[in-house]
């Protein structure tokens, strides 16, 4: 588990390093263009600043689902529900739970890692994976620029996408395990 | 009493923790969101809609699969996609390509490939991405197409 923290840790602070460096790309590219080009730089700002605008009161809606979400939901509770015989239920909680995991995806690799080598369906580690997707704190932000009738189906689309997928990684795993015990 | 004021304390202390965890969170992630509305900005003035329409040139299967393509190679916070592909569609992007630049930029990682394949498995972290490249691509037709047809 220490080593899973690091890990984690290390992980987040390489993920802080690139967007530092990103943000600093950035701010050299603004700076080079303009010397060539200083108008349109201004228009570039000002085009940035009413984006940003826009997007804050909803941003600020993310933040406290994101503080709700994490209050309620615990990796610990999750490795408690998702055992590996547990059928229907299983693939149900997977959906369920892929939805409402927050956090970049990373953090829960080690995990779902210790659940899959205690059992866990193969597919149903990859349902969780493919339904982290539909995040609902940053729905208010898909809405905003896409409206609720296109998240409404897309959701329905990538719960069904996600349930093919884990059917699909099982059955390439059974075949393989028939496959090897043949040879 | 003091129980029953111990939990509530308790309780207290977990709420500030769940905030100052999101807040944290979202803190990670802002110097990327500064950087691309900084590059919106940029693209907004320096990258015409015809430019935009010659990269997606309305080929439903070439535009979904090239939204794909690059949603693929791109990583971050999903807030991100979202509002790189609003502005996409803004500019005239397909809403085919758009959505599946949105689905692939979750579920297919090309740049967290090597930590997926490394902890999870190669076989698994492959089969995965390749799976989840395709399905954007079907998942963004089948979208699409049912909007048009219930609107």
């Amino acid at each position: 588990m220490k080593s899973n923290k690091k890990e984690q840790m290390k992980e987040r602070n390489k993920n802080l390093y690139y967007g530092f460096f990103f943000l600093g790309v950035v701010l050299v590219l603004y700076a080079v263009l303009f010397f060539f080009d200083p108008e349109n730089i201004c228009g570039s700002l000002q085009a940035s600043l009413q984006i940003i605008i826009q997007i804050f009161p909803v941003l600020i809606i993310v933040i406290l689902i994101m503080g709700i979400a994490n209050y309620f939901l615990k990796p610990k509770v999750v490795s408690r529900h998702l055992g590996a015989e547990s059928g229907v239920k299983g693939w149900l909680l997977a959906i369920f739970i892929g939805i409402l995991s927050h956090g970049p995806m990373y953090i829960w690799y080690p995990l779902l890692k210790d659940l899959h080598d205690q059992g866990m369906r193969t597919g149903l580690v990859a349902v969780f994976l493919y339904n982290r997707a539909i995040k609902i704190p940053l729905l208010p932000i898909m809405i905003f620029y896409f409206g609720i009738s296109f998240v409404a189906v897309l959701a329905i689309y990538m719960v069904i996408a996600s349930v093919l997928e884990g059917v699909i990684i099982d059955t390439i795993e059974r075949r393989t395990k028939v496959r090897r015990k043949d040879a | 009493m003091d129980e029953n004021k111990k939990s509530i304390m308790i309780k207290k202390e977990s709420i500030i923790a769940s905030f100052y965890k999101a807040l944290k969170s979202f803190g990670l992630a802002l110097p990327v969101l500064l950087g691309v509305f900084l590059l919106l900005g940029l693209f907004k003035i320096y990258v015409s809609s015809e430019l935009i329409s010659s990269v997606f040139t309305d080929g439903l299967l070439r535009d979904t699969a090239l939204g794909s393509m690059i949603g693929s190679f791109s990583a971050g916070n999903p807030i991100t996609s979202y509002i790189i592909g609003g502005e996409l569609l803004k500019e005239g992007v397909s809403l085919f390509a758009v959505t599946a630049f949105i689905a692939a930029w979750v579920t297919v990682g090309v740049i967290q490939l090597p930590a997926e394949a490394t902890i999870l498995g190669k076989r698994f972290a492959l089969t995965r991405n390749a799976l989840s490249f395709i399905f954007a691509i079907l998942v963004a037709i089948a979208t699409v197409v049912t909007l048009k047809v219930i609107r």
